[in-house]
């Protein structure tokens, strides 16, 4: 295993609430932080860039202690090697697209002409050649993201630091960002920690997800570990699964609600059950036969999903159940609707909570 | 930072009808209050007879020391009240509030008030102009200087709340990205704090001018009045009164011209109600 470019415990207190995390960068790795609103993800990235002080804990980059909370020791945001891309960019409005790349190589004392000669090679790798004179104002979305880029890795930062970089962009645009994103970090020699909201962006943009939830990291890993075997509510409703906390006993696992799913998977103690909502049958009359997991439900919500509709299903256990239009109209599954719920124990995955 | 609102233009005649006679009534006198004094002004000028005072030698010299001194006060504002403004907006130190509330002191402080207090401080037996005056040969009581010295006094208050407004008011966002692009906080200052609030500062400027232009009290007391030395506009107002109304009014009419160009030059770029 290779030394990480950036080892960390960030550690700061906002009033009520406590960010305390553990982070931790490979060189050359993106790392996406991954959290609801409010679960600390900026408060991370602006104590990475020295812009809020840590309240306990360290940071430090290859060898270099940029921050210990306990040593009082604070590397300045000037003197950090490490970029930022902000979430609504923050251009300097009074300087042109070419002026604000040039900001950064000026300030560390690159000449006036050939600061602009970088600059201007950025803005080309960009595709914003031809822009190099307009201002902030004048610039789409997408163009202003992709300045701001621009200026963030024209000083060549270790580390790039990007805030929720396509969310103030429109669904369109934020497709064809994305993909040159993905390109430009992959070109970007040193790593990059990416916050955001959007699992897409997470799964598309990232080695590894790091997921935060009220100031602490709930789960990570990569894309396929994640997806796989989600530990909270909240990442089983990013990947798009049904998951539920229980005790394994003999092939069965007691969940809330009294209920017991039968799994085949080889379990013990305090465990996960996850399954995916095509894998809920919806039923109006109690099944019977085959090794199912079945239980009494009510229709609460439809909505649409694809090219199915999803129930959401409430009862002993709350689920989402994925079911075809056709079926939903001949069953006449409309919210108040009282059914059975039905998932074979082959179609879901246990797995143990303290892992 | 002042901005220009165009949906925050007044909209009254949507509601005239229902506006109070209550309210209006003392509003119309405020108004004649307000503009008859200056309307008098205009009529009792001695037109037949402007060209002819207006090129007044006297005339000149008070108007030339006025624009010059106001100038030179406000550069000094300019040159100290800008950092203060930043300091006060910026930075976290013990006692903030109270160093606020001592710039704004010459604010409210009759300016015959802060005259005297400049003439005993700076004064030739003053506390730090005694010192000046061995250590460096300078003085300022009763000089040319000392009348630049009282307007500064009188207007940089003036220029150091407008310019902590602007400020406060100001992205700070924007000094952070500069900061993780590598800038310091003296290059953030210089390259993206002041262009971002060159507007309120340039606001803050002008107040400053036309308060150093029109300062009477504080000028006379500390730097007297002596014709071409220090007899700036007002002085020369309140002197030529006592023998010749006439010369007064035209001096008056002079400096309320000024005061009016500043308006109409601001009134569209800076002066706009939220």
């Amino acid at each position: 295993m290779t030394a990480p470019l950036v080892d960390s415990r960030i550690v700061v207190d906002r009033g009520a609430f406590r960010l305390d995390i553990h982070l931790r960068i490979d060189p050359g790795e993106v790392v996406a932080l991954l959290g609801p609103n409010g679960a600390g993800k900026t408060t991370a990235l602006r104590a990475l860039a020295g812009l809020v002080p840590l309240t306990d804990g360290h940071i430090r980059l290859r060898d270099r202690e940029l921050d210990d909370a306990r040593a009082r020791r604070w590397v300045p945001p000037e003197h950090r090697p490490i970029g930022v891309v902000f979430q609504d960019y923050l251009l300097f409005p009074h300087l042109t697209a070419l002026e604000n790349v040039a900001f950064g190589p000026r300030s560390h004392g690159t000449a006036r002409k050939e600061a602009r000669v970088v600059a201007a090679a950025w803005l080309d790798r960009v595709g914003l050649g031809d822009h190099a004179r307009r201002k902030p104002r004048q610039l789409s979305g997408g163009q202003a993201q992709r300045v701001a880029l621009a200026r963030a890795l024209a000083v060549e930062p270790e580390l790039l630091l990007l805030d929720e970089p396509l969310a103030a962009l429109d669904a369109r645009t934020r497709l064809d960002t994305r993909a040159e994103l993905h390109r430009h970090l992959a070109a970007h020699p040193g790593a990059t920690l990416l916050v955001t909201h959007d699992p897409l962006d997470a799964l598309v943009l990232a080695d590894r997800l790091v997921i935060l939830e009220g100031g602490r990291v709930v789960q990570e890993g990569d894309a396929a570990q994640i997806t796989a075997q989600p530990r909270t509510d909240y990442v089983a409703r990013l990947v798009g699964l049904n998951l539920y906390r229980g005790r394994a006993a003999g092939g069965g696992v007691e969940v809330a609600g009294g209920l017991t799913l039968t799994t085949t998977d080889a379990v013990d103690g305090d465990v996960f059950v996850a399954f995916s909502p095509i894998a809920v049958a919806v039923h109006l009359d109690q099944p019977t036969g085959s090794p199912r997991n079945t239980w009494p439900a009510t229709i609460t919500a439809v909505q649409r999903h694809g090219d199915n509709l999803r129930l959401q299903l409430d009862g002993p256990i709350a689920a989402a159940a994925d079911v075809t239009p056709a079926a939903a109209a001949q069953l006449e599954l409309v919210p108040g609707r009282r059914v059975w719920a039905a998932v074979k124990a082959t179609e879901t995955r246990a797995y143990p909570a303290d892992a | 930072m002042t901005r220009t609102d165009a949906a925050g233009a007044p909209r009254f005649r949507r509601r005239v009808g229902r506006t109070p006679a209550v309210l209006v009534v003392p509003a119309i006198i405020a108004l004649a209050f307000l503009v008859l004094p200056l309307a008098g002004l205009l009529v009792r000028a001695p037109w037949a007879t402007l060209p002819q005072r207006l090129t007044d030698p006297q005339v000149l010299t008070a108007l030339r020391l006025s624009l010059e001194t106001s100038t030179l006060a406000t550069l000094l504002c300019l040159l100290l009240g800008v950092p203060l403004a930043w300091l006060l907006a910026r930075v976290e130190f013990p006692g903030r509030r109270i160093v606020r509330a001592l710039v704004t002191v010459p604010l409210v402080l009759p300016p015959v008030v802060g005259g005297l207090a400049l003439l005993l401080v700076f004064g030739r037996r003053g506390l730090v102009g005694e010192w000046l005056d061995q250590a460096f040969g300078l003085t300022f009581a009763f000089t040319t200087k000392g009348v630049v010295l009282a307007e500064a006094f009188v207007a940089m208050p003036f220029l150091v709340i407008a310019v902590e407004g602007a400020l406060r008011g100001a992205d700070t966002r924007f000094e952070e990205a500069a900061a993780t692009l590598g800038a310091g906080r003296w290059t953030t200052f210089r390259r993206v704090t002041l262009p971002l609030v060159a507007p309120g500062i340039a606001a803050g400027a002008v107040l400053c001018w036309a308060r150093a232009l029109g300062e009477f009290g504080a000028t006379i007391t500390f730097a007297g009045n002596f014709p071409g030395k220090t007899q700036t506009m007002p002085l020369a107002v309140y002197l030529t009164l006592e023998q010749d109304l006439d010369g007064a009014i035209v001096l008056s009419l002079i400096l309320l011209l000024v005061s009016v160009v500043i308006l109409a030059a601001l009134r569209d770029r800076w002066i706009t109600a939220p």
